[in-house]
């Protein structure tokens, strides 16, 4: 059992493998978290624009894009755009999906803090003067964050979760390194060393989202 | 020849949706007068206050403070507002900065000061308010009397023409009134413009200048407290000035 599932021998030989996969899931990662975040933002401050030019489109966008699977989405990108003549690869296929679809889910949470922020806030200070800009930016913002914390962060555990769907487009992230070392050498070890690297890689994460949402609830108490 | 008004609301109309909230209201303020604006709830006296800075879009009439057409599309209403402080009765401090950080974001970001020019100025402003001592206090860590106290400094800071106040002791415990009354009284000796929304009659009686009773969104009757406490001409000023008086 032991020897299938943990045998020493292939992990010593796979190791070099799967760490290349790691460090492309966290180069993976460090992009498609910051661009998700400001895509998100971007879509969060264009709602606050009550206009309804500005908030038909951008309404079908957001459900668009969450409502449309990220895996069929990246698939999409990756098998369609070279016949309109666009072969960006694996890697720039994954960013883009992942800039629409979690770019979608940020909005909608910041959207949450954004109105989560009392009228008053802004009253307070555009009667001071500062501009409808600048009171999002000085005022809103910064307690709309603080508010949805927990809910950006649980979202940025899924999204470096949803990484390893780049496998699917042979972006040589975690999984499929793992899947790689695992067909070379007969063997599973390697994909439950890809198990055990995601548990420890993402659970001083989930133990932070715990404390933050007990925070929050003692905060609303 | 009579001075300019600092305020010069000429018949203004407010509309929300169907609702009529003012109906051709008119209100001059001369310098260094202190107008009290009473009336029932839903008299919209507190959207006229809201006009006057445009926090409220009005539907129509004309607006001048301090010789600035407020309603003018060509305004800077950004730079206008630094003129006209505010006081709202929630106190709206921004929770996530300390007291200091309330007062000085707008001298810092709209007037332009240094942080330190800034920093300078907002401790002068708490001081007037008697928080000197709390200037690195967030919200939380204050008193209701005390966070209006803050809000009064966050908006006398940046030397405004006019102060207008919207139901500012409202939402206190009777015990902190005091305090924030002492500072609005300090500030009209100082000869501060002010418009004040408020139910506090025996602050009214010996701070006011005049005394300003709207109904269903007209002003019904004006004049000194005294006449308006004592002798109201009007029968519906008479009939909310029996009511809040017995309380």
């Amino acid at each position: 059992m032991i020897q299938t599932f943990f045998n020493v021998e292939i992990i010593a030989a796979s190791w070099p493998i799967v760490v290349a996969g790691l460090l492309n899931t966290v180069l993976l990662s460090l992009i498609v978290v910051p661009l998700g975040l400001f895509g998100g933002l971007i879509l969060a401050l264009l709602a606050s624009v009550r206009h309804p030019a500005v908030r038909w489109p951008l309404m079908v966008w957001v459900d668009f894009f969450r409502a449309f699977p990220p895996l069929v989405l990246l698939i999409l990108l990756f098998a369609g755009l070279p016949f309109a003549g666009l072969d960006l690869g694996g890697f720039a296929c994954v960013a883009i999906a992942f800039f629409l679809n979690t770019g979608s889910y940020y909005g909608e949470i910041f959207r949450a803090g954004i109105e989560s922020v009392p009228a008053g806030q802004v009253e307070a200070g555009r009667s001071t003067g500062l501009s409808r800009l600048q009171a999002m930016r000085y005022i809103v913002l910064p307690q709309a964050v603080r508010n949805v914390l927990p809910d950006l962060l649980s979202n940025t555990l899924e999204v470096v979760k949803l990484t390893s769907l780049g496998s699917v487009v042979a972006v040589p992230e975690l999984l499929y390194q793992a899947r790689q070392a695992q067909s070379l050498t007969y063997n599973p070890t390697p994909i439950v060393v890809a198990a055990v690297i995601y548990f420890l890689m993402l659970w001083p994460l989930v133990r932070l989202l715990s404390r933050l949402e007990n925070r929050a609830l003692a905060g609303r108490r | 020849m009579k001075p300019q008004p600092i305020v010069d609301a000429r018949a203004v109309h407010k509309h929300f949706g169907a609702l009529h909230v003012l109906k051709g209201v008119d209100l001059k303020v001369a310098e260094r007068e202190l107008v009290f604006v009473i009336g029932p709830s839903g008299s919209g006296k507190s959207t006229l206050l809201r006009c006057l800075n445009r926090l409220e879009e009005p539907s129509s009439g004309s607006i001048v403070v301090d010789g600035i057409d407020m309603l003018d599309p060509r305004t800077d209403i950004n730079h206008a507002r630094q003129r006209i402080g505010m006081v709202f009765q929630s106190f709206n401090l921004y929770p996530h900065m300390t007291a200091l950080g309330n007062v000085t974001l707008a001298l810092r970001k709209v007037a332009g000061k240094s942080r330190a020019e800034a920093d300078r100025l907002g401790r002068a402003a708490l001081e007037r308010v008697g928080l000197a001592d709390r200037a690195d206090h967030t919200p939380g860590q204050l008193s209701g009397g005390q966070q209006q106290r803050v809000a009064i400094a966050r908006s006398i800071a940046l030397e405004p023409r006019v102060m207008l106040f919207d139901e500012p002791t409202s939402a206190l415990d009777p015990e902190l009134v005091g305090s924030v009354l002492e500072v609005m009284r300090s500030l009209r000796e100082s000869g501060m413009t002010m418009v004040v929304v408020s139910h506090e009659m025996g602050f009214a009686r010996n701070a006011a200048d005049r005394v300003v009773f709207m109904d269903d969104g007209l002003i019904v009757e004006q004049g000194p407290p005294a006449a308006i406490f004592e002798t109201p001409t009007q029968d519906r000023t008479r009939a909310f000035i029996g009511q809040i008086q017995r309380h």
